[in-house]
């Protein structure tokens, strides 16, 4: 008698079981828009499958006939680049605090609380002001990114640097090593993989920040074409948009470990030991 | 192996049967109790007032049935969930009664036709003083909404067209804030936002909804297969509906100040919204423009309107994709695909007492 914790699947049957729920999903799907097209023909809740791909190819391959545009890459492309932005503004500004933060303990003493709090200001309930000081164009959609993602960042590196093994300092510091030398040539180095960890794990909360911005004010991008076609139930638009934020977000993870894995190997190998 | 797909046989019955009875819930319409949501707006808080009161309970009363009145926070999503099947009515301007549930294939009804706006949308310019100022500038409003019809209608009161401007979509919510934002230079927006921008330093109101009255009407809009198969929740609606108009043609104080408290402002401010409403108060006064040759016109118009912006949905080939009846014989577009109707029997019903 094997024991269930003891079986394990061959190849091919993971690769099936891990395809199953996705094929679940369709067919549920499936049914419930067909039960509804049944009742009625225009229904836009379920869409049928024919209609999504119908829609997409009108969107993604056809020109659009107000502006020429394809309007399924304008929107991809201006929604990553706000994102891709908004992820680097933080990213950068979570390394120049997060390191002093966690490691020197007079910045840490005259900043910190300061961080902590400012990190629980919900961005959202601020955007009347971020739209007076930052305008409603692209800097107040990426402002909202950094605004929203930055304080996640910067406490996560702190505690990392705070983690660090107080040894490695010491012996540096008895080898000579000046504070400057030893940001420089022992934090930054094991905090780079680190700060890559920290960004992929925002990268959802990015998204909601993108396409809330998006939402408010826009005239291209992921969440505003969402948002727009939302006013009249245009799901047969909605759906694959959503399926295709889900794939990029999940593409930007997929990316960022393996560019973690190719810059810092020993960092994946310490993980795994 | 064998036991796996014994199982994932099972699993596969079982999500079948969850999908079936999911989606025969989402068709389901057995209903004891008659819902349908509201919006807040100036020309729908009578439907509160309404509500609060017990009027709605005792006309459902005197016709034996149940109406509860939903209040529903989010406008556009009040009419999806309308069009979704989950309200037997809800309360929406002509346009996206078009747009939303008739693209959508709900075949709906305007039951009440309650008030058009005269004045309550408009364009807003800032440091400008003419609505022809507005070429080449950047336009914040709800894109797809009555403002943007507005926006489309001003534009061609002056010769210009969309293309002389560019669109930029921006939440309701958010336009107030918005105006005080540097780079917003001009904007459409409905009350009570507009009558709060209109009062900012270098604003000037540049085209309003009253240079188009009788365009964009305010109405309850039913599920025509629930009214027609109970006729008493028009007749209970529309009951309850004049009782209040009655009230609000008086000038009863503890009625309106009901209303303005429960839409956010002031007596005054109710009153001043009021004055840009052109509201019913008479069910024949509403009767007579719901059977004027005016409005099959006006519905042409926003049906060409809706089709050159793509929102009468995918099927639609051309402005008269959606069939629309109104009294008297009067109609407009495909015949064969009748998804709005504009009716006047219980308004009528109401001018004559026989409710």
């Amino acid at each position: 008698m094997k024991r269930l914790i003891n079986h394990r699947p061959s190849r091919a049957n993971a690769l099936w079981m891990g395809v199953l729920p996705f094929i679940l999903i369709g067919i549920v799907y499936l049914f419930a828009s067909h039960a509804r097209l049944a009742e009625n023909p225009d229904d836009k809740l379920l869409p049928s499958f024919t209609q999504i791909v119908q829609t997409m190819e009108k969107s993604a391959l056809t020109p659009s006939k107000r502006s020429g545009e394809i309007l399924f890459i304008q929107d991809t492309l201006a929604s990553l680049s706000r994102l891709g932005l908004g992820v680097l503004i933080s990213a950068l500004l979570g390394l120049a605090l997060g390191i002093p933060l966690g490691l020197i303990p007079l910045v840490r003493s005259g900043l910190s609380p300061f961080v902590a709090a400012f990190s629980m200001v919900p961005p959202i309930a601020i955007l009347p002001i971020l739209f007076i000081v930052f305008g409603m164009g692209e800097v107040a959609k990426v402002a909202l990114i950094v605004i929203g993602v930055t304080p996640l960042i910067v406490r996560d590196l702190q505690q990392r640097v705070e983690e660090f093994s107080r040894e490695q300092l010491i012996k540096a510091q008895t080898l000579g090593a000046s504070t400057w030398t030893l940001v420089i040539r022992i934090i930054l180095p094991q905090m780079l993989p680190r700060l890559l960890d920290s960004v992929r794990l925002t990268l959802g909360t990015a998204w909601i920040f993108l396409i809330s911005a998006e939402a408010i004010a826009a005239t291209e991008g992921l969440g505003y074409r969402i948002f727009l076609v939302r006013r009249y139930l245009a799901m047969d638009l909605i759906l694959p948009y959503v399926v295709w934020i889900t794939l990029l977000a999940f593409l930007a993870d997929f990316l960022l470990k393996k560019f973690t894995c190719k810059l810092f190997p020993w960092y994946e190998t310490k993980e795994r030991a | 192996m064998k036991s796996f797909l014994h199982s994932t046989l099972k699993l596969f019955v079982a999500t079948t049967l969850a999908s079936t009875v999911m989606a025969t819930s989402l068709l389901a319409d057995t209903k004891e109790k008659f819902q349908v949501a509201w919006t807040i707006y100036v020309g729908w808080m009578p439907w509160d007032y309404a509500q609060q009161t017990g009027i709605i309970d005792k006309w459902a009363k005197k016709y034996g049935i149940q109406i509860e009145m939903v209040q529903v926070n989010d406008y556009v999503e009040s009419i999806n969930q309308y069009t979704a099947g989950k309200f037997d009515g809800c309360v929406m301007t002509n346009m996206d009664a078009l747009t939303i549930p008739a693209a959508g294939g709900v075949d709906s009804t305007a039951l009440i036709v309650g008030d058009f706006s005269n004045g309550n949308d408009g364009i807003i310019l800032k440091n400008k003083k003419k609505l022809s100022d507005i070429k080449g500038q950047s336009v914040n409003l709800v894109e797809l909404s009555v403002s943007h019809y507005l926006l489309a209608r001003g534009l061609e009161s002056v010769g210009l067209k969309e293309k002389d401007i560019k669109v930029i979509n921006t939440s309701d919510a958010d336009i107030v804030a918005a105006f005080s934002s540097k780079d917003v230079t001009s904007l459409v927006t409905w009350n009570p936002q507009l009558s709060e921008i209109a009062g900012m330093k270098n604003a000037s109101l540049v085209f309003d909804s009253s240079k188009i009255p009788g365009e964009i009407i305010d109405m309850l809009v039913m599920n025509t297969k629930t009214i027609e198969e109970n006729p008493k929740l028009a007749k209970a609606l529309t009951g309850a509906w004049y009782e209040v108009m009655a009230l609000m043609k008086k000038g009863d104080e503890s009625a309106l100040k009901a209303m303005a408290t429960a839409s956010g402002t002031d007596l005054a401010g109710f009153n001043a919204q009021l004055k840009t409403t052109m509201l019913f108060h008479d069910a024949s006064e509403a009767v007579k423009f719901t059977t004027s040759d005016a409005l099959p016109k006006t519905m042409q118009k926003v049906s060409q309107f809706s089709f050159d912006h793509g929102i009468l949905g995918d099927s639609a080939k051309n402005a008269a994709y959606v069939g629309m009846q109104f009294p008297n014989g009067k109609t407009y577009g495909n015949q064969s695909n009748v998804k709005l109707r504009f009716i006047d029997t219980y308004m009528k019903m109401a001018s004559d007492g026989t409710l």
